[in-house]
């Protein structure tokens, strides 16, 4: 298997990391503090092409692979994880389904503003008793011949209040579970809905994440998004590629992670010598690495299936599992290794050890991910 | 309105290497950059083509094959042609001759171009020479009115407006065109290229022009041998090191420590 991107991909590669390092990297710990969507980030991000990179150019990307966005969404995420989430959010949650289930009309529509990054992107799954168990949908869509009636509320929704175009999931027929449950679009200002309240998180905190209320939201015929009744599978296949775009914000923490650890332990004096000397510090980030690599060739493993259009699901799932695994594991070790001054806020490991976090947790917790690669096992 | 930047491509380092026997900066290994006040030209004449879209900014550099790297990162962020002037026999060039090449070239461009350029726009000094002669220089050369260390320029109906920084505040000049402007950091940050000029810029020709084709050059006023300066020497200063902290328990003590310290250094 062979992960080297063409030159002109590594151009762009390049050019993102020039970027993140002179406009991502210098707000990261402003906006954790502040708890500041990186609004101007994503207007820059939308300029450079970036919000729609991986998609071809008759819709408005930039028709970059599919794998040289994950390796974006890694860059990203060393400089600053709460921007990654953003960026992925808007791309493999919301930009994508519509590329892969919306109608013509609907591709027309929606496509061109979404990969210029005219406008953001947001997904809604989640509700208040539908996490992990996400068929457990009371967010209602009630036919009304002319129109859709939506009922209900979601939380923890990424880009909430900044994103114009919402991928939300309802009931459509409670009888038929999973079966009933359909997508919809929903656009910032349909009357009926609103964003709720804003989340105080542990991590990403310059991610924004609200609540969204639907009270007799009245939506086009034309906004159900896919097939009646598919919205479920419509959500589990956009988490399949959402999944691997975490695996990649994963690994971007962790190698980013590694990289500030390195000039500290190669500075820092104890009983003489730098702690870099240390063969404990040496084993352990040798340790680190390899671990961040492994990480790594899963990810591209991932991506490189579903650009290849092959099964990827269960490649996406162990991808997840283990770079989320290796971004918790590897922030706290390298704080460790800095010791009081990786605890305080003057230096980013305790940020990043904070951001790593969420990557076990959100689009499918670690323990989903071994549902989804013991069931591809075959092991009942 | 047609506008020519002037770009160079310089070495990204603090720890600049010199060769011992040439005097000229060892340039392999050593990762290039388009000249930072460079870009800061090129970005106010986007930002004057942001407005006007018939802009046309046509970069031009002087250097060797290499440099063709820096137009093309002109090419990704804003401009819509690139010449490079290369050639063996402009090696070695000082300030008054490199003008001097480049006043020819962009007479030279001119005519390839069909079209004469409103304004030039350049750095107002390079981070590695730090002479800031190029451009007035130039402008002589060009028998062009200038206005150096810019911040910003408008397009007005009476000609450009130059934002300048004073002492005592803010200078607005009006410069009828032709005209030459340097330019000095803005309180903006230039743009990033984007994905797309960036792959048309990898695809882009850069025109070369080389002594061939600049027959108005005469010989005499280029290169190493039409240059009246000569760089004698250049060297990297030895660094300081770490001075010693005299901080006894007393005032007096510290004044004796000192003392001793600066006898037996034969100072005093």
């Amino acid at each position: 298997m062979n992960f080297k991107f063409t030159d002109e991909e590594q151009d762009i590669l390049d050019m993102l990391h020039d970027f993140c390092v002179k406009a991502v990297a210098p707000m990261a710990a402003e906006i954790d503090d502040q708890e500041r969507f990186p609004e101007e980030t994503w207007h820059q991000l939308a300029e450079m092409g970036m919000m729609g990179m991986a998609y071809p150019e008759e819709v408005g990307g930039a028709g970059i692979s599919y794998l040289a966005y994950i390796a974006a969404v890694e860059e990203i995420s060393k400089h600053c994880a709460a921007t990654g989430t953003m960026f992925s959010a808007h791309s493999s949650l919301c930009t994508w389904p519509i590329f892969a289930f919306g109608t013509e009309e609907q591709k027309k529509k929606y496509l061109p503003d979404l990969c210029s990054g005219e406008k953001l992107g947001a997904f809604a799954l989640t509700e208040p008793g539908a996490g992990t168990d996400s068929a457990m949908q009371r967010t209602v869509a009630e036919d009304k011949g002319d129109c859709w009636l939506l009922n209900g509320s979601k939380i923890f929704i990424t880009n909430a209040g900044y994103a114009s175009v919402y991928v939300v999931f309802a009931m459509t027929d409670k009888s038929l579970g999973t079966k009933g449950i359909s997508a919809f679009l929903v656009e910032k200002d349909t009357p009926g809905f609103r964003i709720g309240s804003h989340e105080k998180k542990m991590g990403i905190r310059g991610s924004a994440t609200c609540e969204l209320i639907f009270e007799d939201c009245k939506l086009p015929k034309e906004n159900l998004l896919g097939e009646l009744g598919k919205g479920f599978k419509i959500a589990m296949m956009t988490l399949d590629g959402g999944r691997i775009g975490i695996a990649a914000q994963a690994v971007g923490i962790a190698q980013g992670c590694i990289d500030q650890t390195i000039p500290y332990l190669n500075q820092r004096i104890q009983f003489g010598k730098r702690i870099s000397q240390f063969q404990n510090t040496q084993f352990e980030m040798a340790n680190m690495q390899t671990h961040v690599d492994a990480a790594r060739l899963l990810t591209y493993r991932a991506a490189q299936a579903k650009q290849d259009g092959d099964r990827y699901s269960h490649l996406a799932a162990m991808a997840k599992l283990f770079a989320a695994d290796t971004a918790s594991d590897v922030t706290r070790r390298c704080l460790q290794l800095v010791g009081g001054y990786g605890y305080t806020r003057e230096y980013p490991f305790e940020r990043m050890m904070r951001d790593a976090k969420i990557t076990e947790i959100y689009e499918g917790t670690s323990e989903v991910q071994r549902m989804v690669v013991s069931g591809w096992m075959g092991v009942k | 309105m047609n506008i020519l930047v002037c770009v160079k491509q310089v070495p990204d380092t603090n720890e600049i290497k010199i060769d011992p026997d040439t005097n000229t900066l060892i340039r392999d290994g050593v990762p290039s950059i388009v000249n930072p006040f460079d870009g800061y030209a090129l970005e106010a004449a986007a930002r004057i083509k942001d407005n006007a879209p018939d802009t046309k900014i046509v970069v031009l550099s002087m250097g060797p094959q290499q440099a063709e790297t820096a137009l093309c990162e002109c090419l990704a962020i804003a401009a819509d042609k690139a010449y490079l002037v290369t050639d063996r026999a402009f090696g070695g060039s000082d300030t008054l001759a490199t003008s001097y090449i480049l006043s020819k070239a962009i007479e030279k461009v001119e005519e390839l171009e069909n079209e004469k350029f409103d304004a030039v726009f350049c750095g107002k000094q390079a981070i590695d020479g730090d002479t800031a002669q190029v451009g007035p220089e130039l402008a002589e050369h060009l028998g062009y009115p200038q206005v150096t260390c810019a911040l910003e320029v408008k397009s007005e109906a009476d000609g450009l407006h130059v934002y300048r920084e004073a002492e005592d505040g803010k200078e607005v000049i009006g410069v009828k065109t032709p005209c030459l402007i340097t330019f000095t950091k803005p309180s903006f940050d230039p743009r990033f290229p984007t994905i797309k000029r960036k792959i048309a810029a990898r695809k882009a020709k850069i025109a070369q022009l080389t002594a061939a084709e600049l027959t108005s050059i005469d010989p005499a006023h280029a290169g190493l041998k039409g240059s009246p300066t000569k760089v004698k020497r250049t060297y990297v200063p030895p660094r300081k090191e770490a001075g010693v902290v005299v901080k006894e328990e007393t005032v007096e003590a510290s004044a004796h420590k000192l003392f001793d310290l600066l006898s037996k250094a034969h100072v005093i």
